[in-house]
C-alpha cells in the first residue's frame, strides 16, 4: 500500500523548496508545496478507501532501526481507524491551510522558506500519526516541535518572535523529558516499544488501584502531552506562539500539532484504562485548563490571543474526554475543533490581512460591510465552537460532557460553565470586530479567493462536520459511549445564553462592558494579565536557572575549570621550559662544569655499579 | 734507576702542569705544556713506547705547540686580569668536583689493579716502529685511512675559517 | 726507594695530570689557555694508554695513542682557526665575553 508515500511526499516538497526555493518563482514554490500535500492527501484517501472497512490494523514493516540485546525497534507505519481520522484531519486541513497561505504570505520575504517549513511539519506530523511504536512517534513528536520553533520564529528579525520560538521549544522540552522517561519505563516493563506488543501485554494486567508501574508510565506520558498540547502547567508557550504567521497558528497551534498529545493519549488508551489514578489526573488537569484558559480569554484584546486561549481551553476539553474514558469523544472533538479553530484563525488572519497587520480588537469594528465572506465564515465557526445545536461543536462537546457527567457530575457543571464562557468570549470577539463603527485607521478590504475559498470550505465542515459519526466509527477501539439528550440540550442552552450575554455587552449596551470591568477592577486586572503566570515562572524558574548557569556553569566550570585545565597545560609547559632554559646560560665555563659533573656521575656509576672487578 | 727517572720526570710533569693552570700569561702556559710533553716522552720511553715517544716530541711538542705559540703571537694575547669572573656553579662546585674526580679516578684504578707489577725498562719490546707499522697497516688500516681523511678535513676547515674575507 | 715502580703510579700520575687539565679547563678565562688544558688532558690519556699497553704486553695501546695524537693535531688546527675567527669578530679572548647564546 506504500504508506510511506504519505509522509515522504511533503518531505520531498520540503527538500525541493528548501534547497532551491530561493531561486524559483513563486508559482513553482506553490506547485511543489501545494502539490506535494495534495498528492499526500489523495494518497491517504486512496489508502483508506483501499483498506476499508479497517476492521483490523494494517501494518507495514520497513526496516529494523535499533537492535540492542533484547530490544528491537523497527520503522513501521500502521493504519487503523484512529489513524484514519487523524490522517484525514492532518492532510485535509493542512491542504486547505497551504492553499490559504498562498494568499496570506504573498507579500512576505522568505516565501519559499515558509512553505518548506510547512511541508517539513506535514512530514513529521504524518510520521507521528502513522507510527507503530513509541520511538517513531517520538521522532515525529520532536520533529513537529522543531517545525513549531522554526515557524514561530519565522520573522526571525523580531526579538519577540525568536523569544516566543525559544519559549515554545524549551517548554516543549520539559514535556519531552517526561515522555522520554515514560518510554524508558515502557521498555523496562514490556521489553518493547511496539504498540501491538505493549498493548497486548498490558491488556491482561490488573487495573491498578494505587500507584504502580502503569500509573507512573501514564503520568509521565501526561507530562509529555501537557507540554505538547499546552495543558497546565506547560501551556505558557501557546499564547506567545501567536508571534508566528497566522496560517502557522491555524495549522500547528490549533488543528494538528497541539492535538498530538491527545492523539498519543488516545493511542495509549489501553495503558490509561488500567491506571484510573492517571485517568483522573488527566481529566482534572484537562478540566482545570479548560476553565482557567476560558477565564483568561474573556479579557484579551488581541484577536489571536483570544483564539489562542480558546485553543488551550478546547484542548482541555479533549483531555477531559480522554480522562473520563471517552477517548472517541475526545478524538471527535479533536476533529471538529480542527475545523472550527482553523477556520477561526484563518478568518482572523483574513481580518488582519485586510487591515494590514492590525490585531487589536479595540481598533476594529463594523467590518461586516467590508469583509462579508470573512464575517459569515467566522460566524459559522463561532456558532460551532459555542455548541449551537446541530453544529459540529454541539455533537463533539456534548459527547465529552455527557461522559464527564457519568464520571462525576461536578465535572459536567464546570464543563458547562466553561462552554458558556467559550461562547461569550468568541462572540465578544466577533461582535467587537464586525459590528458597530470602525474604530481603526486602515482601509479594510476583503481577501482574495485563494484565502476565502478555504474559509468557505472549512465553514461547511464546521457546521455540518458533526454528522460524520466518528464516535461510532471508533467504537470497535474504544467502546460505546453513553448518550443523554437532556444533558446535551442543557449545555447547548448554556451556550446560547453565552451568545446572548455577549450580544448584550457589546452590541446592545456597549457601556455595560466597561462598567462591569471597572466594577471588578482587581479581578479584571488579574485576568487581563493572564494571572501573572509568566511573571511567576520567570521569577521562580527562569531567572534562577539563567543566573545559576551564568555564575556556576559558565564562569565556574567552563571558564574556570575546563579552561583552567587546558591553559594549565600550557602554563606547565611554559614553567618547565622556564626552568630548563636556565641551562642555556651562554657561559662556556658553566657548560664545562656541567660536562665534568656528567663525567663524575658516569665514573660513580662505573665504580660502584659493578663494572670493576 | 727506573724509580729515579720516574720520580724526576713525574714531578717535572706535575710541576709544569700546575704552572700551566696557574700562569697568567698564555705564553708561559704554552712553555709549561711543552715541558709536560717532554717529560711524558721520557716516561713513554721507560714504558717501551719508543715510536710513541718520538712521535710525541716531533708531532705534539714540535708541531702542535709551535702552532699554539704562533697563534698566541698572532693574537697578541696578553696576561689576563686577576678578577675571576665565572658562573657561581663553576666557582664553588668546581674545585670540589676536581677533588672528587681525582679521588674517584684513583679509586677506580686501585680497584682495577689490586696487584700491580713493577715497571722494568726493557720489559716490553713491542713498541718498535716495526710492530706499530705492522699492526697499523694491517689490522688498523681502516682507522688509519679515516684519520688521514680527518686530517685532510681539518686542513680544509682551518683554511676556510682563517682566510681573510675579501 | 724501590727499584721498580708499580704500574699504578703511572696511572695515578695520569690521573693527576688529567685533573689539572680539568681544573684549567674550568677555571681559566683565556681561550688559548683553556685549549692548552684540553691538550694536557689528552696527554694524560695517552700516558694511560701506553701504561696499559705495557701491562697487557700488546702494542695496540700505542696505536690508539697514535691516533689520539693525530686527532689532537686536527682538533688543535681547527680550534685555533676558530679562535682566530672569534678574535676577529669579538676582539676579545675572554670566553666569558662570548656569551651571546644566553637564553
Amino acid at each position: 500500500m506504500f504508506l510511506w508515500l504519505i509522509p515522504i511526499l511533503p518531505f520531498l516538497g520540503f527538500l525541493i523548496n528548501g534547497l532551491f526555493g530561493r531561486r524559483m518563482p513563486k508559482s513553482m514554490v506553490n506547485l511543489f508545496a501545494i502539490g506535494s500535500v495534495t498528492l499526500s492527501f489523495l494518497w491517504a484517501v486512496k489508502t483508506l478507501v483501499g483498506l476499508s472497512p479497517l476492521e483490523t490494523k494494517y501494518i507495514e514493516h520497513y526496516f529494523t532501526w535499533i537492535q540492542s540485546g533484547a530490544l528491537n525497534i523497527s520503522i513501521d507505519f500502521a493504519v487503523d481507524r484512529l489513524t484514519a481520522v487523524m490522517l484525514m484531519v492532518v492532510t485535509g486541513v493542512g491542504l486547505l491551510i497551504h492553499i490559504y497561505s498562498i494568499g496570506y504570505m504573498a507579500d512576505e520575504d522568505g516565501y519559499y522558506r515558509f512553505f518548506a517549513y510547512l511541508n517539513l511539519f506535514m512530514f513529521f506530523m504524518l510520521v507521528l500519526v502513522l507510527a507503530q511504536n513509541f520511538l517513531v512517534l517520538f521522532v515525529g513528536w520532536e520533529g513537529v516541535g522543531l517545525c513549531s520553533y522554526l515557524l514561530i520564529g519565522y520573522y526571525f528579525l523580531e526579538r519577540f518572535a525568536t523569544n516566543a520560538g525559544n519559549k515554545a521549544f524549551i517548554v516543549n522540552r520539559i514535556g519531552d523529558f517526561g515522555f522520554s522517561l515514560a518510554i524508558f519505563l515502557v521498555v523496562r516493563q514490556f521489553g518493547s516499544l511496539d504498540f501491538t506488543k505493549v498493548f497486548d501485554a498490558a491488556r491482561p494486567m490488573p487495573t491498578e488501584t494505587s500507584a504502580g508501574i502503569l500509573t507512573t508510565i501514564c503520568l509521565l506520558l501526561l507530562v509529555g502531552a501537557a507540554g505538547k498540547s499546552a495543558q497546565i502547567p506547560l501551556y505558557v508557550w501557546l499564547p506567545d506562539a501567536m508571534a508566528g504567521p497566522t496560517p502557522v497558528s491555524a495549522l500547528i497551534h490549533a488543528a494538528t500539532m497541539v492535538t498530538a498529545g491527545v492523539y498519543m493519549t488516545a493511542r495509549s488508551a489501553t495503558l490509561f484504562t488500567h491506571a484510573p489514578i492517571a485517568m483522573d489526573t488527566v481529566a482534572v488537569i484537562g478540566l482545570a485548563t479548560a476553565f482557567f484558559a476560558a477565564t483568561i480569554g474573556l479579557a484579551q484584546t488581541d484577536i489571536k490571543k483570544v483564539f489562542a486561549y480558546s485553543t488551550v481551553s478546547q484542548l482541555g476539553y479533549m483531555f477531559l474526554g480522554a480522562g473520563v474514558g471517552a477517548f472517541s469523544a475526545g478524538i471527535f472533538h479533536l476533529m471538529t475543533h480542527a475545523f472550527f479553530k482553523a477556520l477561526l484563525f484563518l478568518g482572523a488572519g483574513a481580518v488582519i490581512h485586510g487591515l494590514h497587520g492590525e490585531q487589536d480588537l479595540r481598533q476594529m469594528g463594523g467590518l461586516f460591510k467590508h469583509m462579508r465572506i470573512t464575517a459569515i465564515t467566522l460566524l459559522c465557526a463561532s456558532i460551532a465552537i459555542s455548541g449551537f445545536p446541530f453544529t459540529s461543536g454541539f455533537f463533539s462537546k456534548d459527547a465529552i460532557l455527557v461522559a464527564a457527567y457519568e464520571r462525576a457530575p461536578w465535572m459536567y457543571w464546570v464543563g458547562v460553565l466553561t462552554a458558556g464562557m467559550t461562547a461569550f468570549y468568541v462572540f465578544r470577539a466577533w461582535f467587537l470586530a464586525f459590528t458597530g463603527e470602525y474604530r481603526g485607521h486602515a482601509h479594510p478590504h476583503e481577501s482574495p479567493l485563494v484565502m476565502t475559498g478555504p474559509l468557505m470550505l472549512l465553514a461547511v465542515l464546521a457546521i455540518f462536520g458533526g454528522f460524520i459519526n466518528v464516535p461510532h466509527w471508533l467504537e470497535p477501539m474504544f467502546g460505546e459511549r453513553p448518550e443523554n439528550q437532556t444533558l446535551a440540550w442543557l449545555s447547548a442552552g448554556v451556550g446560547v445564553i453565552g451568545i446572548a450575554t455577549a450580544y448584550l455587552f457589546y452590541v446592545a449596551r456597549p457601556a455595560m462592558a466597561d462598567g462591569f470591568a471597572k466594577a471588578m477592577n482587581g479581578l479584571y486586572t488579574l485576568v487581563y494579565n493572564k494571572y501573572f503566570v509568566d511573571e511567576v515562572y520567570d521569577a521562580a524558574v527562569v531567572t534562577p536557572v539563567v543566573k545559576g548557569s551564568r555564575i556556576f556553569l559558565w564562569r565556574g566550570v567552563d571558564a574556570g575549570f575546563i579552561d583552567g585545565i587546558v591553559n594549565g597545560f600550557g602554563a606547565r609547559s611554559r614553567g618547565v621550559g622556564n626552568i630548563l632554559k636556565l641551562l642555556q646560560s651562554g657561559n662556556i665555563r658553566s657548560y664545562a662544569a656541567w660536562v665534568v659533573l656528567g663525567s663524575v656521575l658516569l665514573l660513580l656509576a662505573i665504580g660502584f655499579g659493578g663494572a670493576t672487578r | 734507576m727506573t724509580a729515579l727517572i720516574f720520580f724526576l720526570f713525574a714531578s717535572i710533569a706535575v710541576f709544569c702542569g700546575i704552572s700551566l693552570v696557574t700562569q697568567t700569561h698564555p705564553i708561559a702556559s704554552a712553555l709549561s705544556l711543552i715541558g709536560v710533553m717532554g717529560s711524558l716522552a721520557i716516561l713513554y720511553l721507560q714504558l717501551g713506547g719508543e715510536f710513541i715517544a718520538a712521535a710525541q716530541v716531533i708531532v705534539y711538542a714540535g708541531a702542535i705547540m709551535v702552532l699554539f705559540v704562533f697563534v698566541i703571537m698572532l693574537l697578541n694575547a696578553g696576561a689576563e686580569g686577576t678578577s675571576l669572573q665565572m658562573s657561581n656553579f663553576a666557582k664553588y662546585v668546581g674545585i670540589f668536583l676536581l677533588a672528587a674526580f681525582l679521588g674517584l679516578i684513583s679509586f677506580v684504578i686501585q680497584a682495577m689493579l689490586p696487584k700491580t707489577e713493577g715497571v722494568v725498562f726493557g720489559a716490553f719490546q713491542g713498541g718498535t716502529a716495526l710492530n706499530i707499522g705492522r699492526k697499523l697497516f694491517t689490522i688498523y688500516l681502516l682507522p688509519f685511512e679515516v684519520t688521514s681523511v680527518l686530517i685532510l678535513i681539518a686542513i680544509l676547515g682551518a683554511m676556510v675559517l682563517a682566510r681573510r674575507e675579501i | 726507594m724501590p727499584t721498580s715502580v708499580p704500574v699504578s703510579w703511572y696511572l695515578i700520575l695520569s690521573a693527576i695530570l688529567f685533573g689539572l687539565g680539568v681544573a684549567g679547563f674550568i677555571y681559566r678565562r683565556n681561550i688559548i689557555t683553556v685549549f692548552m688544558s684540553i691538550e694536557l688532558m689528552l696527554n694524560a690519556v695517552n700516558l694511560t694508554f701506553i701504561t696499559f699497553s705495557y701491562t697487557l704486553k700488546q702494542v695496540d695501546g700505542h696505536i690508539f695513542s697514535f691516533f689520539v695524537m693525530v686527532v689532537a693535531a686536527a682538533e688543535a688546527a681547527v680550534g685555533l682557526a676558530i679562535i682566530l675567527t672569534v678574535f676577529k669578530n669579538r676582539e676579545t679572548l675572554m670566553i666569558d665575553d662570548v656569551s651571546s647564546m644566553k637564553y
